[in-house]
């Protein structure tokens, strides 16, 4: 019997398609098309400024865009050669290890909402809450940041982060041992994931699976650890290794990699350097309209009080989270009260100019939500990207489906797809 | 024990010295740029011990139009036990859009070439199974060339029954 599976069924989050050639309940063959989320990412990026390209890197893994954003954004600063503050370098660990985590619990939530625990979905669910309300305080998004900037973060943490960060880790911490103890060894769960789709190590590898799918087959490879980028070298964690390399394996690596990400946290949160700007300076100064007009006949003395939106482009903030002369936005003050700030501002934005990398080409990697997460860029010396190639790590490993499958019934089809972590707009791009 | 990168490279232009045209490494990271017959050699030498390049990390193609060779392939190996990446281009021309799939070699290259195939209109020698893989079947022309329109729309296709 032929059946299709998708795209509107709800495991396949609507954007993939399998086509089942079944013999009673078992796939014989199988074929998986996708494309229903192609947005045309890698078009659309050589058409924008480097800049404006931003936002788009943000519904690329539509989980954890903060990682995306770190991926584009130190890719740059590997062509521009810029270096940045100790304290952007921490926030954005923070921000990735965070998004790390909501990434897994999504996942998670997601495989065994399919295999009927819908509590576990609803409790991890909670747990993303708490950790959404520090991405929200911090970069004023739940999902679509914008936050890691190049040259440094958008803005400093808010003056109580420290609470909100303490929070959303003891939070998740009860729900991961609630869900520990909820399916962790329950029969049911057991018995549709373990020893079902056992993946080898030489088969993952040849399917280029990085990140916790591959590493639940026991291969050492995290971007953290081999190539270790912000301050990862610093911090202290290990890295969870599966044994057998099947369903349960990869929820049970990304389960103890969670606990790992807390950890790295909790470091940061200890080791992260003052900032250099007290928050509480923030409410002193004149209203803008005040300062407008004031330099119409003199230089402005005092500080412009900024709306909340432009934090983190005022002047006094800058070494402590931004660097990097002519890759980052003018300070705001500057622009609405001197011409020099005004074209200055003009020339950032204005097409033709703005962010000018060398010719030339890099390839940088991070460590996403589901793998090594990787930009190609090739620049021409223009403002805009020549070509952008982006490395999904989901990508190769949904591409191994199709062997995975294969010989199994059609209700394994289901924690299968879902211990993948498919992100369908990273997948279809 | 991990190998020297700079041993890699010279076994490399020992072995291959007709068939690679140069290394350079802007930015660090390491370029060898070949003819396109000897990509599955190279490829192979490279899977060998002790340079155990067991990973296809990336496969893309990037288009210079007007060069006289057009195309170029770009290949992103990856070792896990030296713990270095390589990255391998070979140059094509508009005319002979033609080159050795590495589906032998590694399985995720069967969806990375179909998707080199669906964005520039690369064949690929050897390729099973060589359909678009983003863009529907009936999709005219190739996205990702330089002298595809961003705004180019092209009609809606009939459901089928």
């Amino acid at each position: 019997m032929l059946l299709n599976m998708g795209p509107s069924h709800p495991a396949m989050h609507g954007t993939t398609r399998i086509m089942l050639e079944l013999d009673g309940e078992k796939v014989v063959n199988c074929e998986l098309e996708m494309g229903y989320l192609h947005r045309g990412f890698e078009k659309i990026c050589e058409n924008k400024s480097y800049f404006n390209m931003l936002i788009y890197t943000d519904r690329l893994n539509y989980v954890s865009p903060l990682i995306n954003n770190t991926g584009y954004v130190m890719t740059m600063e590997k062509l521009l050669g810029i270096d940045v503050p100790e304290r952007a370098q921490y926030i954005r660990v923070i921000m990735c290890e965070f998004s790390r985590v909501c990434d897994h619990l999504t996942a998670l939530a997601a495989m065994c909402m399919e295999c009927g625990a819908f509590t576990v979905f609803l409790y991890m669910m909670k747990a993303r809450e708490y950790i959404w309300d520090l991405m929200e305080q911090t970069s004023g998004a739940r999902m679509t940041t914008s936050y890691i900037r190049i040259g440094g973060v958008r803005s400093d943490f808010p003056s109580n982060w420290k609470a909100t960060a303490q929070k959303a880790i003891e939070e998740t911490r009860k729900v991961l041992k609630d869900c520990h103890g909820l399916i962790s060894k329950n029969k049911i769960f057991l018995n549709r994931t373990r020893d079902v789709a056992v993946v080898s190590p030489e088969t993952a590898i040849n399917y280029g699976w990085t990140g916790p799918c591959l590493r639940s087959t026991g291969v050492y490879y995290d971007v953290r650890k081999t190539f270790p980028y912000l301050v990862y070298d610093q911090l202290d964690f290990e890295v969870p290794l599966g044994e057998r390399g099947d369903n349960f394996d990869r929820y049970m690596v990304r389960m103890l990699e969670m606990e790992q990400s807390l950890r790295m946290v909790e470091q940061c949160m200890a080791k992260i350097p003052k900032s250099s700007s007290p928050s509480q300076l923030m409410a002193k100064g004149m209203e803008p309209a005040e300062a407008i007009k004031s330099s119409r006949t003199k230089k402005p003395e005092e500080k412009i009080k900024l709306s909340p939106n432009l934090e983190g482009t005022e002047k006094d903030k800058y070494p402590g989270i931004l660097s990097g002369k002519g890759s980052i936005i003018p300070p705001k003050e500057d622009t609405y009260t001197t011409i020099e700030g005004l074209i200055r501002h003009f020339k950032f934005f204005m097409r033709g100019h703005g962010i000018r990398p060398p010719k030339g080409e890099v390839y940088f990697s991070v460590e996403g939500g589901s793998g090594e997460l990787g930009f190609y860029i090739v620049s021409d010396g223009t403002d805009k990207p020549y070509r952008l190639h982006l490395r999904a790590p989901c990508f190769h490993i949904v591409s191994s489906l199709e062997d995975i499958i294969r010989g199994h019934y059609v209700a394994d089809v289901i924690p299968t797809f879902g211990s993948m972590n498919m992100i369908g707009g990273e997948l279809d791009r | 024990m991990a190998m020297e990168k700079e041993k890699i490279l010279e076994d490399l232009n020992q072995n291959f010295a007709d068939n690679i045209m140069s290394v350079t490494a802007p930015f660090g990271d390491e370029i060898i740029l070949f003819e396109k017959e000897a990509l599955l050699n190279i490829v192979k030498f490279l899977l060998k011990e002790p340079y155990a390049f067991t990973m296809l990390l990336d496969l893309t193609c990037v288009d210079y139009k007007g060069k006289k060779e057009r195309f170029e392939m770009v290949y992103h190996l990856f070792s896990l036990s030296n713990k270095l990446r390589l990255r391998l281009k070979a140059r094509l021309s508009e005319d002979a859009l033609e080159i050795d799939s590495l589906t032998p070699l590694f399985k995720n290259a069967n969806w990375l070439e179909r998707e080199a195939y669906d964005m520039f209109g690369v064949q690929f020698k050897g390729h099973p199974y060589l359909r678009r893989l983003f863009m529907y079947d009936g999709f005219e022309g190739h996205p990702l060339r330089k002298d595809y329109s961003l705004r180019k729309q092209q009609p809606r296709i009939r459901l089928r029954k």
